[in-house]
């Protein structure tokens, strides 16, 4: 079977009508019918959309821009500090992207043109798009507790993203005397990974039990309990580190003093030889360039079907910086990179996005340097735009050393899933 | 005639996607419901670890096992917890799109 010019056009656009346009099928259209998705910020949420729209949709011309040579996962990132794994182990290129037809773009943005459809970035590049897609993470709020400045941020750690901030911490530990003391200061909720925390503590102690066993930790939580997890974390405290771990709720810190590594709660200072303060969080800043950082808790109200904007319109936000009750974590952003992904495709080829989505967590913590437990989470799209949350989802019955392969397992998945490993 | 080879090559490739289409549109639905299991499953159900792999999984297999996990008849670590998160229609749907997964 042959076919003449004439007929092939007449049956290549026959079938990118039904088919969604591939590039090759608009190229012999003569049209530049690609539809154009920029992505700001290549974590957990941004590198799964990425990677996802092009696997569903090849025609469209997605860009991802990112500041950051390589990505380094937060989850997992507690071990290093327990110096059972490096960070190499956890940093991995964005190769797997670019292969996927990603276009990789390495910049900073310093603002938006939300009317014009434009992005613009700290090289004097503009990118335009039709959609554009924001997956910042977080802002960290180190205005909210007085002496947090910028001199304070080069000797006192948050650890909350990772990369150089663990490397530091984790020196800072190593350089702890024996009998030493680490204060851990804990936001106020919500913030990004609410066991995280709680994961971190174990993850010290295990280091201190090992190397340092005359140590302590003092945990000042802004909250007024253990936020997640409780029950798994205090069983764990007690099994493998009864004694190091004094644990204070509702102990907000309202200033901090970098030189003496003092923190102040209310009238009492609390002194350590270590201390990471994790301050309060909000949506990313450039999610307030882009004017959706909108409610008033400063996280952005979203669809959830499409996780468009309810402020402006084409512009999506996933990932940690969104207004919804799941929790902050990478799981959840890799799946709302999916769903919004998924809305994506739907709405650049003039269809429907699905009206009945269904997302999951799943989150490991890590308790000893063989044991995790978790909580798992299955939610549903009801009629009114809001998630319902499964009855069936909970945590661990006990932490166990099969969990602790398992998390191995979710990390390799789920970074493989996000970047294409 | 070279130039008509090309494009023979070129419509005999556009031809099999369209027919795929035509006769079967993508079940995007399920599409971004199997997606969704790949963070712990591992993309496409092929896992790097320990935790089990979907891919080519006996469809009546994966819907007796997430039956199972629901009812609790199979002890489970994790999966109870999600298997009760969907209903009867999505599982059996699940299950035939894994067992296609190559």
């Amino acid at each position: 079977m042959t076919f003449n010019r004439r007929e092939f056009l007449k049956i290549s656009s026959a079938a990118a009508g039904v088919a969604g346009l591939s590039p090759l099928l608009a190229q012999a259209k003569g049209k530049a019918a690609k539809a154009k998705v920029v992505i700001v910020g290549g974590g957990f949420g941004g590198a799964t959309c990425a990677r996802y729209l092009r696997l569903w949709d090849p025609s469209i011309e997605v860009t991802l821009i990112e500041m950051n040579k390589e990505f380094v996962s937060c989850p997992y990132s507690n071990t290093v500090l327990a110096g059972i794994n490096k960070l190499k182990d956890l940093t991995f290129g964005y190769g797997g992207l670019k292969k996927a037809g990603v276009r990789l773009v390495r910049d900073e943005v310093t603002g938006f043109d939300t009317e014009k459809r434009r992005v613009k970035c700290k090289s004097g590049k503009t990118f335009a798009y039709d959609r554009l897609v924001l997956s910042g993470g977080i802002e960290m709020r180190f205005d909210q507790i007085e002496g947090y400045d910028a001199a304070a941020q080069k000797t006192v750690m948050h650890a909350w993203k990772a990369g150089p901030q663990t490397a530091t911490l984790r020196k800072q530990l190593e350089a702890m005397p024996d009998g030493g003391t680490f204060v851990i200061s804990i936001p106020p909720g919500p913030y990004r990974c609410p066991p995280g925390p709680y994961e971190r503590i174990s993850m010290v102690a295990n280091y201190l039990k090992r190397e340092k066993p005359k140590s302590k930790i003092v945990a000042l939580d802004s909250n007024p309990d253990i936020v997640s997890k409780k029950g798994l974390f205090l069983a764990a405290w007690k099994k493998h580190y009864e004694g190091m771990i004094d644990y204070h709720p509702n102990s907000k810190p309202s200033r901090i003093d970098a030189k003496t590594k003092t923190i102040l709660i209310d009238v009492n200072e609390v002194k350590g030889d270590v201390i990471n303060v994790i301050p309060p969080m909000r949506a990313a800043t450039l999610t307030d360039w882009a004017g959706v950082r909108t409610d008033a808790n400063s996280w952005c109200p979203v669809d959830l079907r499409t996780l468009e904007s309810k402020a402006i319109p084409n512009v999506h936000i996933i990932g940690d910086s969104i207004s919804a009750p799941t929790p902050k974590s990478g799981s959840m952003a890799n799946n709302y990179g999916k769903v919004c992904a998924a809305a994506l495709v739907e709405l650049l080829n003039g269809r429907s996005p699905e009206s009945v989505p269904v997302i999951t967590n799943t989150c490991f913590s890590a308790t000893s340097e063989n044991t995790a437990m978790h909580v798992a989470d299955v939610w549903r799209m009801g009629d009114d735009g809001k998630w319902v949350k499964a009855k069936s989802g909970g945590v661990s019955k006990e932490e166990s050393e099969l969990e602790w392969q398992y998390m191995a397992a979710w990390a390799k998945n789920i970074w493989a899933d996000t970047l294409g490993l | 005639m070279k130039k008509r080879m090309a494009y023979t090559a070129l419509v005999v490739g556009v031809l099999s996607v369209g027919a795929a289409w035509a006769a079967e549109p993508i079940d995007t639905r399920t599409r971004l419901l199997a997606a969704n299991c790949a963070y712990c499953h591992g993309p496409d159900g092929k896992s790097r670890g320990a935790i089990p792999s979907l891919a080519g999984l006996e469809k009546g297999y994966f819907i007796q096992q997430m039956k199972d996990f629901k009812s609790g008849a199979r002890p489970a670590t994790v999966m109870h917890q999600h298997a009760g998160g969907y209903t009867d229609e999505e599982v059996e749907k699940l299950a035939a799109w894994f067992a296609a997964v190559k």
